[in-house]
């Protein structure tokens, strides 16, 4: 019995593992596209093919990235915060992503500030 | 013996190439990006066509007219880098109205106002008996800002002294009036500080030194100085041109220090300072482009 168990549990863990690096492997195809189209300045597009590849892979850090310079490129910065934070959660030494993140922090602390600054009547 | 030594060795041969591969896995592509990440104005002025930056009271030192300078540096900023056009006019005695506000003329009102380029006639004195003000206030028009007398900023030589004058910017009736001279547009005033300041007291700076065989070093030397400089305080409001009300207001500081010995004019001072503040206010009505560079990663 516990013979069958370990055999069925082994089967299931290695039938995961490819289905797994399929799901990446799917999402990078996204990435990789996300990034040409970038590069040629179509952020629109880019933006459709990252939150693609993170819908496949929900755990690609990479992609999480990508798509939160793209939110922060189109202005919408909560979103961008949203993004780097997930990517920041799943890879907390990435160092490329925290330069990023440290990057764009000082731009929206710089809006937040002001945002908060004052509205006050005189 | 020597078969398990062997088993070891090949053990640690698969290992070492695994991690090398997983280390290659893990290394991924990068690429720089540069983009432009735009910061959306304060204040929606989607409502205005024109912009009117009436002037400030101001006060700190007689070398420079800030209320004169700062109305002339908002125009021809807005003027390049705005969507809104910029109504030219003299700029509005502000002082005076503060003071014919409060029914009691104070020593600057015993100036006159700057009002030199009316055309009308009218008298600055002649008031309407509505609410203490007069027509004045609003016959401040002319081809070009007028300068305010030196006297007058000679009043306010502090930001508490800027106090009694700060109810007129809550005069609705007032800028509502403004408005509808100049049809409605989006008001631009406040107070501008700009005071002589010094400090003395020790500051780090870098200092050449050479060693016994001639090698340059550059080494940090606290030393004690005196200093002297300016603070600005602006602070800008922005009033609705339709209903006479604050839609937003901002304060800012910033300073500057020299060594004393460096003699450095009043008005390169303030322009210094000024130029560290337009981005500012310049974000409060139209949308910036932020550029820098960015990691996309694969």
């Amino acid at each position: 019995m516990p013979i069958r168990t370990l055999t069925i549990l082994l089967l299931l863990g290695t039938s995961a593992a490819p289905l797994a690096a399929d799901a990446r492997s799917d999402a990078k195809k996204q990435v990789q596209f996300g990034i040409a189209v970038a590069q040629r300045g179509l952020w629109r597009e880019a933006i459709y093919r990252w939150e693609r590849a993170v819908q496949i892979d929900p755990k690609y850090a990479e992609a999480l990235n990508d798509l939160a310079i793209a939110y922060e490129h189109e202005g919408d910065l909560e979103k961008a915060r949203v993004a780097y934070e997930k990517a920041l959660e799943l890879e907390p030494n990435n160092a490329l992503i925290k330069q990023n993140y440290e990057l764009f922090k000082e731009i929206n602390d710089r809006t937040t500030r002001k945002d908060s600054q004052d509205n006050q009547n005189p | 013996m020597t078969g398990r030594l062997a088993r070891i060795a090949r053990t640690t041969r698969i290992l070492s190439s695994v991690a090398a591969i997983l280390l290659i896995a893990g290394c991924t592509n990068y690429y720089e990006i540069p983009i432009e990440t735009p910061i959306k104005p304060k204040l929606d002025v989607s409502a205005f066509q024109r912009v009117l930056v009436a002037g400030f009271i101001a006060g700190g030192t007689d070398d420079v007219d800030g209320n004169l300078e700062t109305t002339r540096l908002l125009r021809s900023q807005l003027r390049t880098k705005s969507e809104l056009r910029v109504i030219d006019t003299d700029v509005l005695p502000l002082m005076e109205v503060a003071n014919e506000d409060k029914g009691a003329p104070q020593e600057a009102n015993a100036e006159s106002p700057k009002t030199d380029g009316k055309t009308d006639g009218k008298t600055d004195g002649a008031s309407d008996g509505k609410e203490g003000k007069s027509d004045p206030k609003v016959e401040a028009r002319g081809e070009a800002p007028q300068p305010a007398s030196p006297d007058k900023a000679a009043v306010i030589k502090d930001a508490k002294d800027l106090e009694p004058y700060e109810h007129v910017f809550a005069d609705v009736e007032y800028w509502k009036k403004i408005g509808e001279e100049y049809q409605n547009p989006l008001i631009v005033t406040g107070t501008v500080m700009f005071t002589p300041h010094q400090r003395s007291g020790i500051v780090q700076r870098e200092e050449e030194v050479y060693d016994s065989f001639g090698r340059r070093r550059v080494v940090p030397v606290r030393t004690y100085m005196e200093r002297k400089g300016y603070i600005l305080q602006p602070k800008f409001i922005f009033i609705d041109g339709r209903t006479g009300t604050v839609m937003h207001s901002e304060n800012f500081r910033e300073e500057v220090l020299y060594n004393a010995n460096q003699s450095t004019p009043a008005l390169s001072s303030y322009f210094e300072l000024m130029d560290r503040l337009i981005p500012s206010f310049l974000s409060t009505l139209s949308s910036q482009r932020i550029k820098g560079t960015r990691v996309l990663l694969e």
